[in-house]
């Protein structure tokens, strides 16, 4: 298959990255990529974590006095929804969950759908292509729809929204890695492992992942931008974190009612899902360079 | 090889796939933990009620049997009773099927028209304003939550400029076109993303083929060349992630009919999640996986149709 043909966005967007990388970019410009985009990712998990140091507010404290008070009133930096519980508390502490879907689930399913993928790839024959059954089946739903739907079997709770992505996204990386795996087995470093009588283990887990690994890798990265996305959007649905439970999508999908009078109640917690995302795009872009610095 | 290759191995595919489809489908009601009847039932639960139901769903027979049960109804339509609406799902979906199509339809061809020329020009002018801004722009929107980009729209064209209305599906050609304009916007917005990118690949792909040469050899106008050889063939690629990405493109219209409360199926499935209404979601998640099937083989052919080189690749 030419390489346009079967891309999803996030595999195309990857590809794009990839190839533009490097060519016009200096050495030190590219590590600067990934530096930002760390940084990023640091300052939001410091912020999350850090929020009851930073913050003598609780997202949960009802100020009856200031409901829906705008940004930067005393006391309140982001301003305050109708219950007049405080903005800014409300999204970092909200941000632990949509934080720990992004990494909880894309991890799980970087390391489960990479060793499908290897398994399939190096054995081929009739496990290969009962996988890639399986994994064409779950190509054929679309992915909200298919986690809407086993979230809505399972009940709505943050809990389940991890099952739901654990069961259904390991099939990108495992289709990845088993493309890359195929080729890989016929190369003469693979050869030469197996001349030397090393176990299957041995060859595809010291020998073909450590050089093929840079792919899905680079991947996680924009799945993370997905899950991220993902976590905010069954927020927003009512189908992930429940009332009072601070969360992006929750916050948003509340603030909406308030469209009117309040931008900020819908609008901030947007852009601290854009400035996680940008955050995992960057490092994307930056391993990228990094990791196929060696290839070209 | 004929024209079409290796279809009829892909019809084969194809069976397998809606056989899966319909075997997921099936199994998504067991993943319900507990007992089902009590589950639809809810707080109206009573002996008598559970034991209808279990008849209906067949959940005192053994799994294949019930599994044959769910075929056999499947095939003359029937996707089970909404208890929830006090109608046949099959009724209940059918009812919700007209804004989604046309929300669907109405972003693809927005996304070409915001598209094809962005990814055009930023292709052939590789570093230049437009591919730089572009850049940045859908590198932007690929981390933005697509319902939430829908909020901004609405708080700018509804809320401060009055161009637009917050929600609502209108009456009639016109008022589809009208109201939905924001909905399509924003999911267009997020699908124009991909589509760029792969036109401007495409392109710079096309520029450096020896076609191109040859044409500017003889001496065809460079306008001429652009439009006939470049743009046509790099258009090529598009279609082809049009028919990858149409899940993409469903997904979208899942969060931003629910914004814009769209009386759609995106908003049916999610309003049935919450009313626990299990036939409704089983029916619209098989509808949904059968439509992108569909469209996939149409995609394929259509492909197959304007480049012959297509016709071996499929299946392969």
């Amino acid at each position: 298959m030419s390489a346009i043909w079967a891309a999803s966005p996030s595999e195309l967007l990857m590809r794009a990255a990839t190839k533009a990388a490097g060519r016009r970019r200096s050495f030190a410009r590219r590590r600067l990529v990934l530096i930002a985009g760390l940084a990023m990712l640091v300052i939001a998990i410091a912020a999350v974590l850090l929020a009851p140091v930073l913050l003598s507010q609780s997202p949960t404290t009802i100020d009856v006095l200031h409901p829906l008070s705008s940004p930067l009133t005393a006391g309140h930096l982001l301003g305050t929804d109708q219950f007049g519980r405080d903005i800014l508390a409300r999204i970092l502490y909200g941000g632990r969950i949509d934080l720990a879907i992004a990494f909880g689930a894309t991890s799980v399913t970087l390391v489960s759908g990479t060793i499908i993928g290897l398994v399939a790839g190096y054995f081929g024959g009739k496990v290969d292509s009962l996988l890639m059954r399986i994994v064409d089946l779950f190509f054929a739903f679309p992915f909200l729809v298919l986690i809407i739907a086993i979230i809505a079997m399972l009940g709505p709770s943050i809990f389940n929204v991890f099952v739901a992505i654990w069961i259904t996204s390991w099939v990108a990386y495992a289709r990845i890695m088993r493309a890359q795996t195929v080729v890989a087995k016929k190369q003469q470093y693979v050869l030469a492992a197996r001349a030397l009588g090393y176990g299957r283990l041995r060859v595809m887990f010291r020998h073909i992942l450590p050089n093929t690994a840079s792919a899905v890798i680079i991947f996680s990265m924009v799945d993370a931008i997905g899950n991220i996305i993902l976590a905010a959007s069954l927020g927003f649905l009512g189908l992930g974190a429940q009332p009072p439970t601070p969360e992006w999508g929750t916050m948003i999908s509340d603030g909406q009612n308030y469209i009117l009078t309040s931008w900020w109640l819908a609008t901030l917690p947007g852009l601290a899902v854009v400035f996680v995302g940008v955050a995992f795009s960057l490092i994307g872009d930056g391993l990228a360079d990094v990791l196929r610095a060696g290839d070209r | 090889m004929s024209r079409f290759g290796t279809l009829p191995r892909r019809l084969v595919h194809l069976v397998i796939l809606m056989f899966g489809i319909t075997l997921v489908t099936f199994f998504l009601l067991r993943l319900i933990p507990g007992d089902p009847a009590l589950a639809i039932l809810g707080s109206s639960y009573t002996h008598d009620r559970a034991v209808a139901i279990d008849s209906t769903l067949g959940l005192n027979k053994p799994i294949w049997s019930q599994y044959a049960l769910f075929m056999g109804r499947l095939l003359h339509g029937n996707l089970g009773f909404s208890f929830f609406y006090g109608e046949s799902a099959t009724t209940v979906i059918g009812q919700h099927i007209a804004p989604t199509v046309f929300l669907i339809i109405y972003s693809a061809v927005l996304a070409a028209v915001i598209s094809f020329p962005i990814g055009f020009v930023s292709g052939l002018r590789r570093g230049g304003v437009v591919d730089q801004s572009s850049r940045v722009f859908f590198t932007l929107s690929f981390a933005m939550p697509g319902f939430w980009l829908g909020i901004i729209l609405i708080l700018i064209f509804s809320v401060h400029v009055h161009a637009f209305p917050l929600s609502g599906f209108g009456r009639g050609f016109a008022g589809h076109v009208y109201y939905l304009f924001l909905p399509a916007l924003t999911i267009a917005l997020g699908f124009s993303t991909v589509l760029v990118r792969s036109l401007r690949a495409a392109t710079i792909g096309t520029l450096q083929a020896e076609f191109i040469d040859t044409a500017r050899m003889k001496g065809i106008r460079w306008s001429r060349v652009l439009w006939r050889h470049v743009f046509r063939n790099a258009i090529l690629a598009v279609v082809a992630v049009y028919g990858v990405n149409l899940a993409y493109l469903i997904s979208g219209t899942v969060l931003v009919e629910n914004v814009f409360s769209l009386p759609g199926l995106g908003t049916l499935l999610v309003s049935s999640v919450s009313s626990r209404d299990y036939p409704v979601v089983q029916g619209v998640t098989l509808l949904f996986a059968v439509l992108i099937v569909a469209i996939n083989l149409v995609t394929d052919i259509t492909q197959a149709a304007l480049d012959p080189r297509v016709g071996q690749e499929i299946g392969t």
